[in-house]
């Protein structure tokens, strides 16, 4: 358990001190959503209508960034060998990482998207579950990433190809958490879409891990 | 370093064979080192002595044979097998963004070390002085001490080394003869490939290219 | 079981298979295509567009089956390491690809009479999309590395995490799909007769064999390219 702590907290030193990261995802967050809006007019009705899906869209997109650096740095300057050596469980190693990369990513999303949803028009009614859903999406956002990034580690064409593996595997998310707030736009409660975001992230809790480590030892060998 | 003495263990590899990318690297080779032992690899460019070394650490995994601590099988139990081991490669693992007493702080505490370990590898290696610098303006041969210095501060019995002579001064060499020599004192082992020197007199040479890729590929 | 692990006596079985498998494709396809294409009667609701479906079920089916093949074969590999089913899934994944694509454009050729666009969000369409995604994905990845075996565990990894993920996107899709356009009609509206379905079940069939054909061929070529590479590796090394 010390080793996943150690592991955590020098992740989150470590994007910390280039505070860039967090910025850049934020700022790809902005700018994606204004794109939307460039896109489609500036008619406040219709901006409106479309909110949930785009907060939601680039919410997803702006997750995607930071991923592929999630192994790649550590793999290539040699930290990942240390660490898989260190006597710590692979496992718990890439849980930390993974917790790190929710933290920095999932977290500065979560902070932003009230901002950026108010600037789409989003309707007073579905911030609540515009904040629960991203609170209850974007870990597995994290998780399933962490799998692709392990996968795709060391492979030619990197970032384009972990777009390719995971967005289809985003695809679920998107529709429930988009979903969410679309039902609080329209008043009617439904707790199907908190229950199938919370059932998602278990079950990515209890595999993706896994699933990550070991695509990472495949990797190294 | 001084430290309590390391348990009698032994370290062995059986009929060892690994292809890389189509390519057999390794043919039944065979090795086998006690407490106390060093072994130097030897063998031209690309003869896999790197490969060999990750074998032993079990990072890369053999397409036949075994290898053995204290007769059980390294691949059963891989993390315990990496916590017995301290493993310097062709990269070092620092990270730029972290002074050197942080980055060696944090690999001393995954392996239960304690502060003063970090100070005392830190002066072996001649890294007080920048202990409080960031890894990003270190030279290569410094970031590579402090590399050499992680794996002292280890506490772990086997050391692997891959080249751990490159990039290092007279000073850092002494350091490094020194550190190797009290670490065999213990009741260290330690496999190291290399070139070429005299760091370690009393070490016994493995041939890597024992028989030839070719006959062996058929 | 693990004596079919054997490349040599894998082959010797498949050779032996395909001959029977490619005359029982051919065969089927001579005689379905006459029957669904012409000697089929029409649908009284959608006359003769309902043709299409002769192709796009089957094409459908495939695309799902094979990638269950591929998702079987990978976890063999993974926990056996039995480098055949590895090589069962490589070469599977173009095929299975060209099937989800074939359902994919004539569902297209079928909406378009029938619901007057190209391109319908519908449930299972959407879903066949998503698996050609998948597909892609995995053959993206298989060949993205310069160590062939790194390709092979990462690529077969991925086809597990696909087919656990595969109900969870159907099940998604279908959910969304309701909440969103309850109006539109979808496949599953076929009502299905005795005539139809029997010139279905042929082509079904049809490809079936089809597929078990050329992923006979798509193995002796793997298996072959495999000998080119350790000869031209064993040349390097013997000079």
């Amino acid at each position: 358990m010390s080793g996943f702590f150690a592991i955590l907290r020098r992740e989150l030193t470590l994007s910390l001190r280039s505070q860039g990261d967090v910025m850049t995802v934020i700022a790809f967050f902005a700018i994606a959503a204004a794109l939307f809006a460039f896109g489609v007019g500036p008619e406040l009705n219709v901006q409106s209508r479309i909110a949930s899906g785009v907060v939601w869209t680039t919410a997803l997109l702006a997750a995607m960034l930071s991923l592929e650096r999630l192994f790649a740095l550590d793999y290539e300057d040699g930290t990942l060998d240390q660490l898989v050596l260190s006597g710590v469980e692979p496992v718990a190693m890439v849980f930390a990482k993974t917790i790190a990369h929710w933290l920095t990513t999932g977290m500065a999303l979560l902070i932003a998207a009230p901002v950026v949803a108010m600037a789409l028009q989003l309707p007073a009614q579905a911030y609540g579950a515009l904040m629960i859903s991203l609170l209850l999406g974007t870990p597995t956002l994290s998780l399933l990433g962490a799998v692709g990034a392990a996968l795709t580690l060391g492979a030619k064409r990197g970032g384009v190809l972990l777009s390719l593996l995971l967005l289809p595997l985003y695809i679920p998310i998107l529709i429930f958490g988009a979903a969410a707030v679309e039902g609080a736009i329209l008043g009617v409660a439904s707790t199907t879409p908190y229950a199938v975001l919370g059932g998602l992230l278990i079950a990515a809790l209890t595999l993706c891990p896994w699933t990550a480590a070991s695509a990472l030892r495949h990797a190294l060998e | 370093m001084s430290g309590p003495v390391f348990n009698t263990a032994e370290f062995s590899g059986a009929r060892l064979n690994c292809q890389r990318g189509g390519r057999m690297v390794l043919t039944n080779l065979s090795f086998r080192i006690a407490s106390g032992e060093a072994m130097v690899l030897r063998g031209p460019n690309g003869s896999g002595k790197t490969t060999l070394l990750r074998l032993m650490a079990g990072l890369a995994r053999a397409s036949s044979g075994a290898l053995t601590w204290n007769g059980d099988d390294i691949s059963e139990d891989l993390s315990a097998h990496g916590a017995r081991l301290g493993f310097a490669g062709h990269l070092d693992a620092v990270k730029s963004a972290q002074t050197v007493r942080e980055n060696l702080f944090f690999w001393a505490s995954l392996r239960g070390a304690r502060a003063s370990d970090v100070e005392r590898a830190m002066a072996t290696f001649g890294l007080s002085h920048l202990a409080d610098i960031t890894a990003r303006v270190l030279s290569a041969g410094q970031r590579h001490r402090v590399a050499l210095a992680r794996v002292a501060l280890s506490n772990a019995p086997l050391w692997l080394l891959d080249e751990p002579t490159n990039t290092l001064d007279d000073a850092a060499l002494n350091a490094l003869r020194n550190t190797l020599s009290a670490h065999l004192h213990r009741g260290g082992m330690i496999v190291m490939a290399s070139h070429g020197d005299s760091l370690l007199p009393q070490a016994r040479t493995l041939d890597v290219r024992q028989t030839q890729p070719a006959s062996a590929a058929a | 079981m693990h004596k079919f692990a054997n490349p040599t006596f894998f082959m010797k079985i498949a050779n032996a298979v395909f001959p029977y498998a490619a005359g029982l494709s051919a065969l089927c396809f001579a005689v379905g295509i006459p029957i669904a294409l012409v000697f089929s009667p029409p649908d009284y609701q959608q006359s003769e567009t309902v043709r299409i479906m002769y192709v796009h079920v089957p094409a459908a089916w495939m695309g799902s089956m094979v990638y269950g093949v591929m998702a079987v074969s990978s976890a063999v590999y993974l926990i056996w390491r039995h480098t055949i089913a590895h090589i069962i899934a490589r070469a599977s994944a173009p095929i299975g690809a060209m099937f989800t694509g074939l359902c994919l454009v004539t569902g297209m050729l079928w909406g378009q009479p029938m619901w007057g666009t190209f391109w319908v969000w519908d449930a299972r369409l959407t879903s066949m999309l998503i698996l050609f995604f998948l597909y892609l994905g995995y053959i993206a990845l298989g060949d993205s590395f310069e160590d062939q075996e790194r390709g092979d565990k990462a690529a077969a990894l991925l086809a597990l995490v696909g087919s656990v993920n595969l109900p969870i996107i159907h099940f998604s899709v279908e959910w969304w799909n309701t909440l969103h356009q309850p109006a539109i009609r979808s496949f599953a509206g076929f009502s299905i007769n005795a005539a139809m379905l029997w010139p279905l079940l042929l082509m079904v069939f049809a490809f079936q064999t089809y597929y078990v054909a050329v992923l006979i061929i798509r193995l002796r070529s793997e298996l072959l390219s495999a000998k080119i590479r350790t000869a031209r590796f064993n040349l390097a090394a013997a000079e």
